[in-house]
This record gives structure tokens, sequence and C-alpha cells, in this order.
């Protein structure tokens, strides 16, 4: 039997114990002596959230099918567990083998979003690795970061050996081989960051320095070593339908937030907003093929047990073969008590009918995301959703029994006027009145609209990376402005309104588009004891904001400006195949409040057919 | 509609899955295993299965039982066979076998006791004749705690409750009340005795580790006390 890293004492005083202990079906077990190398994949956040990502289950297995690899899991340590882990001096451990992190080849850390920065370095903390890359030796394990913030990694280049830079499925393989022959020959660790830097889309960030203009902006930024490229390629898989896949993913016994089979229909969207990384940063659209997708279905809800399984993606209702899969999905699994979850569905009668098929209309809600309250505002943005359409969805559910509607909207967005913020209010208003036409005798009692406001964060990559954001003070001002006028309204009983916390907004900026300047305040935010950041309960603002004064590093530098056409951004090194060109083009229709066709209506240029593949050759073979 | 009682063992590292982790889990080894169980109706259907009672999170167990309903015949040897290939090390499936119908012998309702073996952990610093304390402990007329539920506080005589007691393997067994009516944990038991034996101190770590060994109906009549476990009212199919 596996021996725990942790005694019976700790672990029945600790909350949730399974969170630290392995041992879940279809979790991958082997002999640490027959393999050549081991890697730690980490999900820097709690048990529960990090199990519930799919990206780690398809490295997992990906790294695990190859003979010569082992690669566990490791999560962020929740506060008591962190307490025990100092305390003791226990050195952080991987899920299966419960062996310190320490001894590992790689650490691999996913960074999905800005806010789990802190929990980065607790983790290489708790795992006894020195925090900066140049501080470690042979013996510690390469830290390789991923996910989508690694396409502005510059926050934390001074914590990562080695970031992979877009799809995992593409180049791994070859970085695995890489350190097999590098480790066997026995060269320095810097032998192997030159050998990775030269393999396409990974970025050594030692290899490079930036230089900065008086003003604070960057003046340069070049490799240091002839072993770097000047551009790093984002990686893509063009076949995702061979693309592997995990048949058997990890069961957890605690609930996880994704407590389900998650099958992943496609890459991409095609639907270019101008405020959505994901949409830009994914580019082409790729889509699964259905029949593989129905075979998957079956495979893993045999292989899991899970009583749920929901499609992911960015927009399923962009999905050319969504109907042939669906009805495949309702015929085949619900009398056998599996849940359908249809998520990010544009509401119109297909998917309405679909969802009165596969949940209790009653008890369910439907969601709308405008984003915006005004017409002018979503031309801005390029949300191609008019309110005639939310109008006519809205109203097509509420006869079909449907009572309780969700809105989600942003605030803070380029050019916004108190108009457009006050639109938030009156549009959740006329989706209510639409529901009191209906004659009172048809109806089921009141309805229930509940609106949710973000407040909007440029993001790299996109077409308002130049956009300027506000002062926490500024953002509050403006959820205010829409909360009084949502009393205004004639239908305000049946309205609900919420919104986001404007403090975290406005680190997650600094962090988003932020440089290597930006790192001090990170560590310097750690020490002072900033961890789980995303989490309200833990966020502390307050030594957050020290932690910038101590540093002296200047939010309004980050934040509060737009940016320059031509200022060289700390991410202009990555070549996502969507060109700044085009970006720039986007960023100025929005000013003119000119909408973009969608990639199948018409292509737009962005640069991403370069990949040869997806959309952008869709009828074209 | 048949109903089936399964008998399982929980050990190891599992001793750290709570009960409702466990109920999900069996849900989920019903499915991979395509065990013919029955579902409730109506929009979110559920397994139907309903657990003897729960063990308590750190405690391992040789005689845990979960009542099911199936939809269609099964082997008995096949299904305990593919629920084990299905299964994790740590929950260890011994059998199936068929109860009868009558919704008042689920293994809920009819439970009556239980046994279990308390063993002194490695650091429990526990006097070197406290078998012998343990007996004269048990030797009194009456032992009264206090017994705290999640609404009330209330003083019983837990002495009555205790059926039957022996050492054994270095430990202490007990054959203690369980079930709806009147349910004694061993946990209470030894830290009463503990606390008898050192009145002073008032925190006390946890210096045994419990086992759950069994589960039993009680079949008497008329008040006389006949313990059969609940694997032995199934049989094999």
């Amino acid at each position: 039997m596996r021996k725990l890293a942790l005694n019976d004492d700790i672990l029945l005083n600790i909350e949730k114990p399974a969170r630290y202990i392995g041992g879940e079906v279809n979790s991958v077990m082997k002999d640490k002596d027959k393999v050549d190398i081991r890697f730690a994949m980490c999900f820097p956040d709690v048990y529960e959230i990090g199990m519930s990502h799919l990206g780690i289950q398809i490295l997992y297995d990906m790294f695990n099918r190859r003979e010569d690899t082992w690669c566990e899991r490791v999560y962020s340590p929740w506060l008591d567990m962190d307490k025990v882990l100092r305390e003791k001096d226990i050195p952080l451990f991987a899920l299966e083998s419960q062996d310190p992190v320490q001894d590992f080849d790689f650490l691999g850390i996913t960074i999905q979003f800005e806010m789990c920065y802190t929990n980065i370095l607790q983790i290489l903390d708790l795992s006894h690795i020195p925090l900066h890359a140049e501080d470690r030796t042979e013996t510690d394990p390469i830290v390789i970061g991923g996910g989508p913030c690694a396409y502005n990694p510059e926050p934390l280049a001074e914590f990562f050996d080695i970031f992979y830079i877009g799809e995992g499925e593409t180049v791994y393989d070859e970085l695995l081989d890489t350190y097999k022959t590098w480790k066997k020959s026995g060269g320095s660790r810097k032998d192997f960051l030159r050998q990775a830097a030269r393999i396409e889309g990974l970025y050594v960030p030692q290899f490079y320095d930036a230089a900065y203009n008086e003003d604070g902006t960057i003046a340069a930024f070049t490799p240091n070593d002839p072993c770097a490229p000047s551009k790093v390629r984002k990686q893509v898989v063009m076949d995702v339908t061979d693309a592997p896949y995990p048949m058997k993913p990890v069961v957890p016994y605690i609930k996880a937030t994704q407590d389900r089979v998650v099958l992943e229909i496609q890459r991409g969207c095609i639907r270019g907003c101008r405020f959505c990384q994901a949409g830009m940063i994914y580019r082409p659209t790729r889509e699964r093929s259905v029949e593989t997708l129905k075979e998957y279905a079956r495979t893993m809800l045999k292989n899991t047990g899970h009583e749920e399984i929901s499609l992911s993606s960015l927009s399923s209702s962009d999905y050319s073969k969504l109907n042939d899969l669906v009805t495949f999905l309702i015929e085949e699994f619900k009398d056998r008590g599996i849940n359908i979850s249809l998520p990010s569905l544009r509401i119109d009668a297909f998917s309405l009918d679909v969802m009165s098929k596969v949940q209790d209309i009653r008890k369910s809600s439907l969601t709308f995301a405008p984003e915006a309250g005004s017409q002018r505002m979503r031309d801005v943005i390029n949300k191609g959703l008019t309110e005639e359409e939310i109008l006519t969805g809205a109203g097509q559910a509420f006869e079909g029994g449907w009572t309780k509607v969700k809105l989600y909207f942003m605030l803070g967005l380029p050019t916004e006027t108190e108009e457009d913020m006050k639109e938030i209010a009156r549009l959740s208003d006329r989706v209510a009145r639409r529901y009191y036409e209906i004659p009172k005798e048809d109806r089921h009692g009141k309805c229930q609209i509940t609106a949710s406001s973000s407040f909007f964060v440029p993001k790299p990559f996109t077409p308002f990376q130049w956009a300027a954001m506000y002062p926490a003070e500024e953002y509050d001002r403006r959820a205010h402005l829409v909360n009084d006028e949502f009393r205004e309204q004639l239908n305000r009983k049946s309205l609900k309104y919420n919104w986001h916390d404007a403090q975290g907004t406005v680190l997650e900026g600094v962090m988003a588009r932020g440089d290597r300047r930006v790192g001090r305040v990170i560590e310097e935010a750690y020490h002072l004891g900033c961890l789980f950041d995303s989490w309200t309960e833990t966020f502390r603002n307050d030594l957050w904001m020290q932690a910038f004064d101590n540093t002296r590093v200047d939010i309004a530098f980050y934040n509060q400006r737009v940016r320059g056409k031509d200022e060289i951004f700390p991410w202009d090194f990555i070549d996502i195949g969507v060109s700044r060109s085009f970006l720039r083009r986007e960023w100025e229709r929005a000013m003119n409040e000119t909408v973009t066709p969608n990639c199948r209506e018409k292509c737009s240029g962005c640069g991403a057919a370069g990949f040869g593949g997806g959309v952008c050759v869709e009828g074209k073979n | 509609m048949l109903k089936a009682r399964i008998k399982f063992r929980k050990y190891g590292v599992l001793r750290f899955i709570g009960h409702l982790d466990v109920m999900r889990y069996f849900q989920k080894v019903m499915r991979r295993a395509g065990i013919p169980i029955a579902f409730t109706g109506g929009y979110s259907p559920h397994m139907i299965m309903s657990f003897a009672s729960p063990l308590g999170i750190g405690l391992e167990s040789d005689g845990e039982y979960l009542d099911i309903e199936l939809t269609g015949p099964v082997d008995s040897r096949e299904a305990v066979r593919r629920m084990n290939e299905a299964g994790v090390d740590g929950i260890e499936v011994v059998s199936l076998r068929q109860i009868a119908e009558e919704k008042k012998m689920t293994g809920m309702t009819i439970l009556a006791a239980a046994d279990y073996l308390a063993t002194p952990s490695g650091d429990a610093g526990l006097p070197e004749d406290w078998q012998d304390r343990f007996a004269a402990f048990m030797g009194q007329p009456e032992i009264r705690v206090l017994k705290q539920t999640k609404r009330s506080e209330r003083e019983i005589n837990i002495r009555p409750l205790v059926f039957e007691w022996e050492a054994r393997d270095g430990g202490i067994f007990m054959k203690l009340a369980a079930g709806s009516t009147e349910n004694l944990k061993p946990d209470l038991v030894m830290d009463t005795f503990l606390k008898d034996l050192h009145p002073e101190e008032n925190s006390l770590s946890h210096p045994f580790i419990y086992r759950r060994l069994e589960m039993y109906a009680d079949m008497g009549e008329e008040g006389n006390r006949k313990l059969v476990t609940l694997e032995s009212l199934g049989e094999e199919i």
C-alpha cells in the first residue's frame, strides 16, 4: 500500500484530508525506478478547483502514455495545510507517489488566471525550490509554465525556467526527449535551457533582456543568448480530432467544481469579441469530429462512472454539428440517469427545445451574455447580439415556462458613457417587461432577472490591449450608478443586480499587462502574506497596496493610460499568428463603433489563416 | 424489483474519505461496473441506495453495508468481481446478496448492534495495566455520560448499550448498540474510560484507533436479543 506523506494526526485534524491523499480512480501509479522523467503537474489552486481543469487532465494523460515518464499532480495546500507544512517543515509532495516535488525533474504549473500568482510562489516555496530561476541548481526541478496567462509571462519571468506558449499537445514530446538526452549527458542546467529555447514555442526568460525608456515604457526587448529566437511562436494543434484526449480522467473522491465528463467540442471562437483574449489566442477555430465525440462520450462515461456530461467550448452554438451531437447525447444517455449540461449556448428556438429536454424548466435559469447594455456599446465591443435577439430569445423562453434569466455585463469598457451604463438596468427591465406581456393566467408568478457585472480588464493580444482602466473608486462609482438606475425601473422588484469586486480588478489589470518589473510586487505581496487572492475570504487588498508601496511600482502606469499605437508591449515577442496590425485595425473600428463580421461570414485577414487549417480553410477544400 | 445487500471493507487511505463521498464513490462504481441498479423517478433521478450506518472519518471497517435495488438479475460472484475491478485500493466489496423485499428489512431500519476493535496507537501513553483498569471500569453498574447531539445534550447511562466486550489483540473488542433508537460510538466509551483514568486532564489526544468489524440486526422476540449479521439475512444469487 502507498505510504502517505502526512501522518494520521495531521490528516484527521485538517479540512478535507482527501485533498492530499491521491489514490483516486484512474490516477496513474508507476514504478519510479523504471521511468526516466518525473513530472509534477500543478494547478495553483485548491484541489477541487484544480481537479476540474481539462487542460491538466489532457497533459496528465499524454505524459503518462510515455513509458519513460511518470506525471503526477500537485495542488495548492489550503491555508490549514500550508501552516502544518511550514510548522513541521514537510516539503510539498505530489499526490500519486507522495514524494517531495523537489525530487522531480519537472514542475509544470498551469497559469489560468492572474489572481493565482502568489499561489505559484507558495508552491515553489513549500517545495523548497528557490523562487528565482537564476538561484536554482541542477538538483532543482525545471519549472515550466503554460496556459492563457503565459501569453504575457513577463510578470512571472523571474520565477520560471521555461514558458510553454500555446497548446501543450505539440512540442512537449520534443522537450521531454531533449531532457532525457541532456540528463544522460550530465550537462549543466543552462545547457538544457539553451536546448529548450531552440524548440519552437518555448520561451526561456533568462535569455532575454528588457530595456526601458525614461517614461517607463519598454525601449527594447532582445535575446542575450544565440539560442534564443527573437520571436516565440504560439503552438497550435491543427488536427484536434486526432490529438490525445483523456479517455480515463481521474475521478476525485470529494466533489470537484466540475464533477462530470467534459467533452471539448472545439477550440477557438469565430466571434471576435474585442475584449476577449481566448477569442484571439486560440485562433483559428477548429472543430472535433462529431463521430469521435460520440465515441468519447460513451467511453468516458463508462470509465469514470460520472452522472453528468458537459460540452466545453467558447461558443457551443457555433459548433456546426451541434444538433447531431446533442440529439445523440439525449437519446443515448437521458434514460440512464445521466445529466446533460449545455453551457455557452445562444438562446434560440433550437437551444430552448434542447434545454427543455435536459433540465427542469421551473428550477433552471437561462443565461444571456449581452456584455453591454446599449447597442452602441455592443457595437464597440463587437458583441454580435442585438436587443431584438435578446428579447425574442427571452420571450420564447418565458412562453416555454422559464421564469429565471441571468444577464452578464461588463462595466468600464472603452468609450463607456453614463447612458451606456444605465442601459444595463433598462435592458434588464425590458426583459422583465417581456415576461409581463404574457397574459397573467399563462405565467407562473413573478419572473426573476439577475444581472451581474464584472469590470472590464484589457488583456494582451486583444484589440483592447491599448485601452485604459480606472482606479477602484471609479469602478465602484459606476456600479453604484447602475444600481441606482435599477431602483428606478418599473419592474425593480423582479430585478436583482450584483457586481464584482473592484479592488481585485485593479490588481488583475496590473498582472495582465505588466512587465518584468511587476514580478517584485508579486514577491513582496507573497512575503507580506498574500495567498489565494481569487478567494474573497482570503484576498488582502491592504497587503497588496503595501507591496506596491514597498516596491515603488506605480499602478497608474500599468492601468490608467491609453497606450501608444506603437508602444512596445511586454508580450510583443510572442507571435500568436494574429497580427498586431489586425488588432490595431479592430481597435480603430471599435472607436468608430463599427462591427466586424465573424470568421464564417467573412474573413477579416487576422493572420491565423497562416496556420493553414480550421475555420480559415472551411469550404475551401 | 430485486433488493440486494452489499457488504464491503474500508481501509488504508480510504479512512480519510467521509460518508457522503463514499456514497458518491459507490454511485460511480455502479456505473463503471455496469450493475443494473434502479433509479427513482422525476427530473433528477438518483440511484436507490441506502447505507446501514455512516462510518466516521479515520475509521477502518470490515463490515460496512449498503442496500440497493436492481432492475434485473445479477450473479453475486460476478457482480462482486466487477465492482472490485471498478474500485480502488481501500474499498473491497465482500459480498452481494439478495434480501427480502419488505421496506422494513433495509439495513438502516434493522441495524441493532455493531462490533468494534479499539487499539492503542503507538504513542498512546497508557498505563501498563490499562486493560485491567478497563475491566474495572466496565464492572460499574452504571456509566453516566453527557451525550451531545446536534440539538441537545443529555445524560445517559451507556453501560447497558455495551452488549459484550473483551480484551483482544492488545486492544478492546466491543459489541455496541447501533441504529436509530440507541447508538453508541466506540470513541465515547474509550474517551469516558480515559477521563475516568486521568480525571485531571481536560484535553485528550486520540490514543485509540478504531475499526468497525461487523453490523447486526436483532431477530429476537419478546425482548430476547438475538443478533445476526446483516449479511446473513441475504442469499447469494
